[in-house]
């Protein structure tokens, strides 16, 4: 009790203290010279990030970029502190679930004005990204990465048992087969995973494949209870009824990726962003491949991308916009595609594609002309919640997917009306 | 301690002035007022400590429970819609049953520890400082290490436990993802990670116990066994009030282990039988800072701390009926 005590007046002393100290820099050190903050939530990229700094600086001599890494984990917690409290860094990285959520309280800057002023061409970005940043027809950012899915499979598996690799137009019927010969109850090997905790490389793609929708584009109704909706629902179920599946607990105890690693699971669906991983595995490194997801009423896949946008209350508005436009360039995104995720910029993709050539990967690059935006609202999170709370009960077969939808979209459209 | 020293010292000092002597009373309460002063002047920092970080926050919490949150700050009143909302949703309820049962089960570890402590106490235990490291580990390790080393443990297909089973024939089940067992599973590990605490505790307490109460009981013909249940027990009583009282405040404030068991945030409600473990403070978490609903996230914490007042006073009445205090 003592210590805590202690522990606390000392707390109390730096609190009290802090405005003391950093009153005393005031604008009259600010001469020319500025920094920029730009949060980051990805701790691989960060050293890109601070070159990407270094290369604007070159040519903005007075701008220092101070690039701020927090883990995943905390980046919105601490994000959403700092914007509300009005000190939000200039520049951040924003995602598709959270940006309607900032632009629409004030948080960050319309970019539009810019835009036209320095006549920056918007199509040489992938539609559904440019379109997932724009609110009220306003544009607030500009893509930096994107991110499509693929199937992944194990090339092993599939020449144990003979069947041919997937071809790149090849259909649910074809995926649905191949997961049934992949299966083999004596091995411990299924076809597939059917996973329940990753929409964006999962349902999502199999609901647009079959012709549903998750969210209406105006963002204010549920499409789970669209049949079309449900149909890209039992896809998956059905896998885990006829047995090509792990069931949801044993997906739960070992996730389907560490399944994949072990050689359990024949296909699974991913994203661009497993390459890292893919690649660092011993186990995977020789032994997987990928191939674009299959077609089923129409070819779909989810497609995401991260932007980079500017504070609202920046006090630097237009060196944050010129450094955002900087980010968005073609030689930005060459930068980032040697050494991160897929650049968003059309035609900056070859040296990504180029730096496993182990791997397909130009089959993420290809799927972005059959790309679906990532589903978002307001509060994205909130319904994000009950898609798991729901369809959980359909996924161990408790209830049928027909009425676990049709639940999930009464309970989403509840929490769409608040917004 | 000082204070009162200091207070005895002046009683004292007044108690030995002669009678005659006339008293200088306006004086003495000067004197008084300023050493009251001091007294405040000492507690202050624990005093302002603990009215900054607990005793204002407590009740702006209680503020906010009647209010909707912005999503950057910013709030409505909306006085008591949040609890009518509380008292009608099926969550909340089951991840009270869920807390209360958790509770329940982790009461179990007093008598284990009693058990454990007695066994540790003998005279001429060879090794009690290594069982005492052993017992007390789990206590000083961090609670996601050992969340993830039991769910290894759990693990329905790779785990070491169905593998033991396994052995004898038995099927296990997939522990923490099974609805049937899930709560089960985590109050064995919350039990397991407490005992080492509790045991330390209860192990001060029987070596409080003053030797004449055995020599005494050896005398009259008692065996260990009945001087451990007419002895030991009784004046160990209340310690075991005190860990009572802890275990079940800290019971109810469950978070960490389910938030590391059933998997963290979003994808901990991909787990089965996560409508098992959800507990309360976990509801406050899922509320408060995943789908941004912070006014209701107030109301399910006051309601919390209501309940933990509730028990503990429960407890405290019901004292009377078992703690014996020598």
């Amino acid at each position: 009790m003592r210590r805590s005590a202690r522990f606390g007046a000392a707390l109390l002393g730096v609190v009290l203290g802090v405005p003391a100290c950093s009153g005393g820099e005031g604008p009259g050190g600010a001469q020319d010279r500025i920094t920029l903050s730009y949060a980051v939530w990805d701790n691989n990229q960060k050293p890109v990030m601070e070159e990407l700094g270094r290369e604007f600086t070159r040519t903005h001599p007075n701008v220092t970029i101070n690039v701020q890494f927090a883990p995943w984990t905390d980046y919105w917690t601490k994000l959403r502190a700092a914007a509300g409290g009005g000190a939000a860094p200039d520049v951040f990285w924003m995602n598709g679930p959270n940006f309607r959520l900032y632009a629409s309280n004030g948080m960050i800057r319309p970019l539009e004005e810019e835009i036209v002023r320095d006549r920056v061409d918007l199509s040489v970005y992938p539609r559904p990204l440019v379109d997932l940043y724009t609110l009220g027809g306003e544009h607030f950012g500009l893509p930096k990465d994107m991110d499509t899915i693929g199937v992944w499979y194990n090339k092993t598996l599939f020449d144990a048992r003979g069947v041919a690799y997937p071809a790149n137009d090849w259909t649910w019927a074809d995926f649905q087969t191949a997961a049934a010969r992949l299966t083999d109850p004596a091995r411990g090997v299924y076809g597939t995973a059917a996973m329940l905790g990753g929409f964006q490389e999962y349902q999502y793609n199999t609901i647009a494949q079959a012709g549903g929708y998750v969210i209406s584009p105006d963002g204010g109704k549920s499409g789970y209870d669209d049949p079309k909706t449900i149909a890209g629902l039992r896809f998956w179920t059905d896998l885990i009824k006829a047995g090509r599946s792990p069931d949801l607990v044993t997906m739960t105890d070992t996730l389907p990726l560490q399944l994949f690693e072990a050689g359990k699971v024949a296909m699974y669906w991913g994203g661009s962003w497993n390459v890292a991983e893919f690649s660092a595995n011993e186990y995977t490194r020789d032994r997987v491949d990928v191939a674009p997801l299959p077609r089923g009423e129409r070819q779909a896949t989810i497609i995401h991308g991260v932007a980079n946008v500017v504070s609202a209350r920046t006090e630097h508005s237009e060196q944050a916009w010129q450094f955002v436009k900087f980010l968005g360039s073609e030689r930005a995104a060459g930068i980032l595609g040697r050494r991160g995720p897929i650049p968003a910029y059309t035609g900056t993709q070859g040296s990504w594609v180029s730096a496993h050539p182990e791997f397909r990967l130009r089959t993420f690059v290809d799927a972005v002309a059959y790309g679906v935006p990532y589903p978002v609202s307001v509060n994205t999170a909130a319904w994000n919640e009950a898609e798991l709370t729901y369809l959980a009960r359909a996924w161990t077969g408790e209830v049928p997917v027909e009425k676990a939808a049709t639940d999930l979209a009464a309970a989403m459209n509840a929490l769409l009306s608040k917004e | 301690m000082t204070l009162t020293t200091g207070s005895d010292a002046a009683r004292a000092r007044r108690d030995a002035t002669p009678q005659g002597e006339p008293r200088r009373v306006g004086g003495r309460g000067r004197g008084r007022a300023i050493e009251a002063l001091w007294g405040y002047a000492f507690i202050a920092p624990t005093g302002i400590g603990l009215a900054v970080f607990y005793l204002w926050p407590i009740l702006q919490t209680a503020y906010f429970s009647m209010t909707e949150w912005g999503f950057f700050g910013g709030h409505t009143w909306t006085g008591f819609d949040n609890y009518t909302r509380l008292l009608r949703d099926p969550e909340a309820g089951q991840a009270l049953i869920n807390t209360l049962g958790y509770t329940a089960l982790g009461l179990v570890a007093i008598p284990l520890a009693i058990v454990f402590a007695a066994l540790l106490n003998q005279k001429g235990l060879r090794g009690v400082g290594v069982y005492r490291t052993l017992f007390f580990l789990p206590v000083v390790t961090m609670p996601v290490a050992v969340a993830m080393v039991w769910r290894w443990l759990y693990n329905g297909d790779y785990g070491l436990i169905n593998y033991v089973l396994s052995l004898a024939g038995v099927e296990g089940p997939s522990w923490v993802a099974d609805p049937a067992t899930a709560l089960y599973a985590l109050a064995v590990v919350g039990i397991w990670s407490s005992l080492g605490y509790n045991l330390i505790i209860f192990l001060a307490g029987m070596q409080a116990i003053p030797r004449e109460y055995y020599e005494a009981a050896q005398i009259d013909g008692a065996g260990r066994i009945t001087q451990f249940f007419r002895v030991t027990l009784p004046l160990l009583s209340p310690t075991a009030f005190f860990v009572s009282v802890i275990s079940v405040i800290g019971s109810l404030q469950l978070f960490d282990l389910v938030y590391a068991m059933a998997g963290s945030g979003l994808t901990a409600r991909a787990n089965p039988a996560f409508p098992r473990l959800q507990t309360v403070v976990h509801l406050f978490y899922d509320r408060a800072f995943v789908t941004n609903d912070r006014g209701y996230a107030a109301a399910i914490v006051v309601m919390l701390f209501l309940l933990i007042i509730a028990m503990t006073a429960v407890q405290f009445r019901l004292q009377r009926r078992w703690v014996h205090y020598a």
